[in-house]
């Protein structure tokens, strides 16, 4: 008897999860063979769905003439043109901009002393010296003034808010809901739907920028806030302050630190957002970009790029500097010296106004066309020397893995592809992950670019695999050597801080225009934040437990696979479910060199007014395509948590 | 755990501070705890199970004499720095009463509530709760700008107190830049800026190591005579409050365990959880010749030395062991008893130790 309940009990033990996919895949790749061709749902690039040509039909009807969407581009437009008044455009009768780039360099130079340190105001002389010798002052200054307003919109709104998330708690759990959605969402997307409300143009990019700029202050103001000691907090109330005396000397004061490394992310993610959104009308260095991306200037494109780095480092070095000044007040020596400094700005500023050479960017020296004749020496050098190498390596991974995925999704009837993907959901998530999964793809069916959101699933789903190789090795390295990590990390946290946008450039160098420059971009952009979370997950393992599994005599591979990587399980899933997130924007940005798909769509949508809306719909089903992939990681990473306790307790 | 107690000593019109029928309960609609007998009545456990509430404070009551140090003691989890942040209503009590200078301190508003900690009382925190952005004197007169001094008159009242609790010469350096020990004198120095009438002390000395601890103490008693505060002290160290507590109350579970003066809680515990927390302690340090005493035995010679009832154990010894007969222990005239060797010998080396 006993053998006998025993044997029942083996057979009916569910069967393992990964012999379920697998049996998923074959079945799908069988199907595929028959019924291929069928119900594909392709759309030319012209072609337009009814939905599409609605949206085309009713672009002005929300924005246009409402009175408070009109009130908001016109505030918006007169602040940005207020900031290019003065730092980059021609204004007010005068041939120049209100400060010269003298003046500009000196007020900059100052402030990152005042903030910062002098090592970093020289940097940022430096900096702006260099964006000019490029020949890129103006483009540069717009940028730096959209920047800026979006910087400082960003802050008016989420400085309070943070600081109301950080005293209640009820706004704390509504606010991390919110921004935990806005960071899955790419870059790319939040263009579209704005230029429904207030049109093409700077207004449009600068309130984009805004909304994906805001939401690292905000949380950061509320850790901030919440992290305060409740000692301190207690001491101050036990003196008898006010509500207002708490918040203003103790809450705030104590939260400074923190609240600027927000400041720095968001400073980060609105030049990011700026020089993408260039896409609709924002003017500066971005427009360059784009414009040498679509001819396939290569040598402009990355002259244009290497000054959004240049500003990039520069402000990120700034606001680094700035959240590390310690508490103590300024010497007198430095009081002293600070006020000098400012009536040197203010000498500066008036040169700046008074005399053409300080007023315009002097272009005896141009470096600009220099840098981009070598870039595109070396360029046609790589092509002619390694073309063999990188196109066959491009063309091998083209053909080996990236079209027969593709053909496998875009070829599969829509109903067969959608059909998986929920019982994959099902299979990793439970039904967390397929009820989204399922009413996901039906949103993806009813924006009529299904095809195309076959494609760049394709690319991502291939870069992904990739990512998270790379990830989970370099991760695993760096954070079982501490030597790897102090030396990998600076590179890593460079690699974060850049747009998107720059990190086309070389690989359109090296691959040319193809759906693979898109993936290779999207590789290199997206490791950085996998490595980094797999890296801390790993350290994060106790030292106690290695050492136990050391204790026994475990190898190396084993104290990773049976005991650091188990344990670090939250973390690799957080790692995985990031690195996608991270391909996909990048995968759509892609589709300006050659990658098409929905990336196209939005472009082609910003470019033709008749196929606004077809862009408009490619929008949203990116931000289906990412709220799709969160979800399954998500809910993929919740079941399994709970499948482990299970598993011990029924056993 | 309801049992009443008996509270000795202050009459309550004398008293400075009075607490009746305190409570302090957390967790959902807390205010039914206390209300209804059958869920007062219920131990830590049970509540917790029934109602998702935890009485951090049960149904304390006592009162607290001007100028004395009322020491609050027991074990992490008793509820004791509850109770003292519900003194000032820091935390809100859940029911109970708290009479201040004859004043219902609970129907207080906000504004008047801040009036009092501005002016009547002070604390000091176990991690110190200074702010890390201001220098130690602007620590010191924090409590004196926000009830809007004007800059010299604080600078002048925080050098005053800086000076007092020995910090002098420490004024511009930011907190980080002190030891644990040192920066507990600032966290006193605030406390002591705005004059308060009662100091309440959380645990102060507990994150310090033993050699400033006791020096820190030491500063306390020396405080206590030289400015004469009324101050409540809480603690979990034992040697601690018998040495600084005029009286101590013994907390368990958010309810006084014992009740009385130090030699009161070592000479005549309670029940076996005073027995237990007291059963280390140096008695010869603690306990007077009156907690000995016994009746002469008939045949026992009466013309040995005489001492007072209130000479500790350990300062009679010497004299008890030389003297070849028993100490006649006298109280204004009165003979009480004697004190023989053996007596002495119990309190200075027990025979044995009950096992744990």
């Amino acid at each position: 008897m006993a053998s006998i309940t025993g044997s029942v009990e083996f057979e009916v033990r569910r069967p393992r999860r990964s012999v379920i996919i697998g049996i998923l895949l074959v079945v799908w790749v069988a199907a595929y063979f028959l019924l291929r061709g069928i119900d594909t749902l392709v759309l030319g690039g012209q072609e337009t769905t009814a939905f599409h040509r609605w949206l085309t039909d009713h672009r002005d009807d929300v924005g246009q003439g409402n009175a408070v969407f009109d009130a908001i581009r016109v505030g918006v437009d007169h602040f940005v043109v207020l900031l290019q008044n003065v730092l980059a455009q021609p204004s007010y009768g005068r041939p120049v901009p209100v400060i010269g780039w003298l003046g500009v360099v000196a007020l900059a130079a100052y402030l990152a002393w005042a903030f910062g340190s002098w090592k970093v105001a020289l940097l940022t002389a430096a900096g702006l010296g260099f964006v000019g010798l490029q020949g890129l002052w103006q483009e540069s200054m717009d940028t730096l003034s959209l920047t800026i307003a979006a910087v400082l919109l960003s802050l008016l709104v989420a400085i309070p808010l943070g600081i109301w998330a950080g005293l209640s708690n009820r706004a704390f759990r509504v606010a991390t809901l919110v921004l935990d959605l806005m960071q899955t969402l790419p870059t790319f997307v939040y263009l579209a739907p704005l230029t429904l409300f207030f049109a093409i143009g700077p207004a449009a990019a600068t309130i984009a920028t805004v909304i994906y700029a805001a939401p690292p202050a905000v949380r950061l103001t509320a850790h901030a806030i919440r992290s305060v000691p409740l000692e301190s907090v207690e001491a101050a109330r036990s003196l008898g302050s006010t509500r207002g005396q708490t918040l203003t000397k103790v809450l705030l004061p104590m939260s400074r630190s923190t609240v600027v490394v927000g400041i720095n992310q968001t400073i980060m993610a609105a030049l990011s957002m700026v020089t993408v959104a260039a896409l609709i009308d924002a003017p500066g260095l971005g427009q360059t970009v784009l414009t040498a991306l679509q001819t396939l200037d290569v040598g402009v494109a990355f002259n244009a790029g290497l000054a959004i780095v240049v500003i990039a480092i520069v402000l990120d070095r700034v606001t680094t500097a700035a959240g590390d000044r310690p508490w103590r007040t300024a010497s007198v020596r430095r009081k002293v010296l600070l006020g000098a400094g400012a009536v040197g700005v203010l000498v500066a500023i008036w040169f700046s106004r008074t005399y053409v050479w300080a007023a315009e960017f002097p272009d005896t020296v141009n470096l600009g066309s220099r840098i981009a004749v070598i870039a595109t020496d070396v360029t046609n050098w790589v092509q002619d020397t390694f073309g063999g190498f990188t196109y066959g390596v491009r063309d091998a991974v083209t053909n080996g893995l990236l079209n027969p995925l593709e053909a496998l999704l875009t070829g599969s009837p829509w109903w067969l592809v959608a059909a998986v993907v929920v019982a994959l959901a099902a299979v990793l998530g439970g039904w967390r992950g397929a009820v989204p999964a399922a009413v996901c793809s039906g949103l993806l069916v009813a924006t009529g670019v299904w095809h195309d959101s076959m494609i760049t699933l394709a690319s991502t789903l291939l870069a992904t695999v990739v990512v998270v190789v790379v990830g989970l090795a370099l991760g695993v390295w760096a954070g079982r050597k501490h030597r790897v990590d102090t030396w990998i990390r600076p590179v890593l946290d460079a690699g974060q801080t850049m747009p998107p946008f720059v990190y086309l450039v070389p690989f359109l160098a090296l691959f040319g225009s193809s759906r693979f420059t898109a993936i290779a971009a999207a590789v290199v952009y997206a490791v950085p934040v996998t490595t980094k979370i797999v890296a801390d997950g790993i350290k994060a393992v106790p030292v106690a437990t290695v050492e136990a599994a050391n204790s026994v005599g475990s190898s190396s591979w084993q104290v990773i696979s049976k005991v650091q990587l188990p344990v670090a399980r939250r973390a690799i899933t957080l790692a995985v479910n990031q690195g996608l997130i991270y391909v996909l924007a990048m995968v759509v940005v892609g589709g300006l060199v050659g990658a098409g798909a929905l990336g196209y769509d939005v472009a082609a949508g910003f470019a033709q007014s008749e196929l606004y809306g077809k862009g408009l719909a490619a929008g949203l089903a990116i931000v289906l395509l990412g709220v799709l992939l969160d979800r399954i990681t998500q809910a993929a990473a919740r079941t399994r948590k709970f499948n482990g306790t299970v598993r011990g307790d029924k056993l | 755990m309801t049992a009443q107690l008996e509270y000795p000593g202050v009459q309550d019109d004398n008293a400075l501070l009075s607490i009746h029928g305190l409570w302090k309960v957390f967790g959902p609609k807390a205010q039914r705890v206390p209300r209804r007998p059958e869920l007062a009545s219920l131990d830590r456990a049970a509540l917790y199970s029934q109602t998702g509430c935890t009485a951090a404070v049960r149904d304390l009551s006592f009162d607290v004499a001007p100028g004395e140090v009322f020491v609050v003691m027991g074990l992490s989890g008793s509820g004791k720095s509850t109770l003292v942040r519900c003194l000032t209503r820091l935390i809100e009590p859940t029911a109970g009463t708290l009479i201040f200078e004859g004043e219902d301190l609970r129907a207080a508003d906000e504004k008047r509530l801040r009036a009092l900690r501005r002016s009547k009382f002070s604390m000091v925190f176990q991690h110190f709760g200074l702010l890390p952005h201001r220098k130690v004197i602007d620590n010191v007169s924090y409590g004196l700008e926000i009830r809007g001094e004007s800059k010299p008159d604080r600078r002048r009242r925080a050098q005053e107190v800086i000076d007092l609790v020995g910090l002098a010469g420490n004024e511009n350096l930011y907190p980080e830049q002190l030891s644990g020990g040192m920066q507990q004198r600032v966290g006193l120095a605030r406390a002591l800026a705005n004059d308060p009438d009662v100091l309440l002390f959380d645990e102060p000395f507990s994150a310090l190591d033993p050699l400033i601890r006791r020096e820190m103490q030491t500063e306390v008693v020396r405080l206590h005579r030289e400015v004469g505060k009324t101050m409540v002290f809480i603690t979990h160290d034992l040697s601690e409050a018998l040495k600084l507590g005029d009286r101590i109350l013994l907390m368990r579970d958010g309810a006084a365990v014992q009740f009385g003066t130090g030699d009161e809680l070592v000479g005549a515990p309670a029940d076996d959880y005073v027995r237990e927390f007291v059963r280390d302690v140096q008695r010869a340090d603690v306990l007077t010749l009156r907690w000995i005493v016994r009746e002469p035995r008939p045949e026992e010679p009466l013309d040995g030395p005489e001492l007072g009832p209130d000479v500790l154990v350990r300062e009679a010894t010497r004299l008890v062991l030389e003297s070849d007969r028993p100490v006649k222990v006298v109280s204004n005239g009165t003979l009480l008893g004697v004190i023989g060797d053996e007596e002495i010998l119990a309190v200075v080396a027990p025979p044995h130790k009950k096992p744990v």
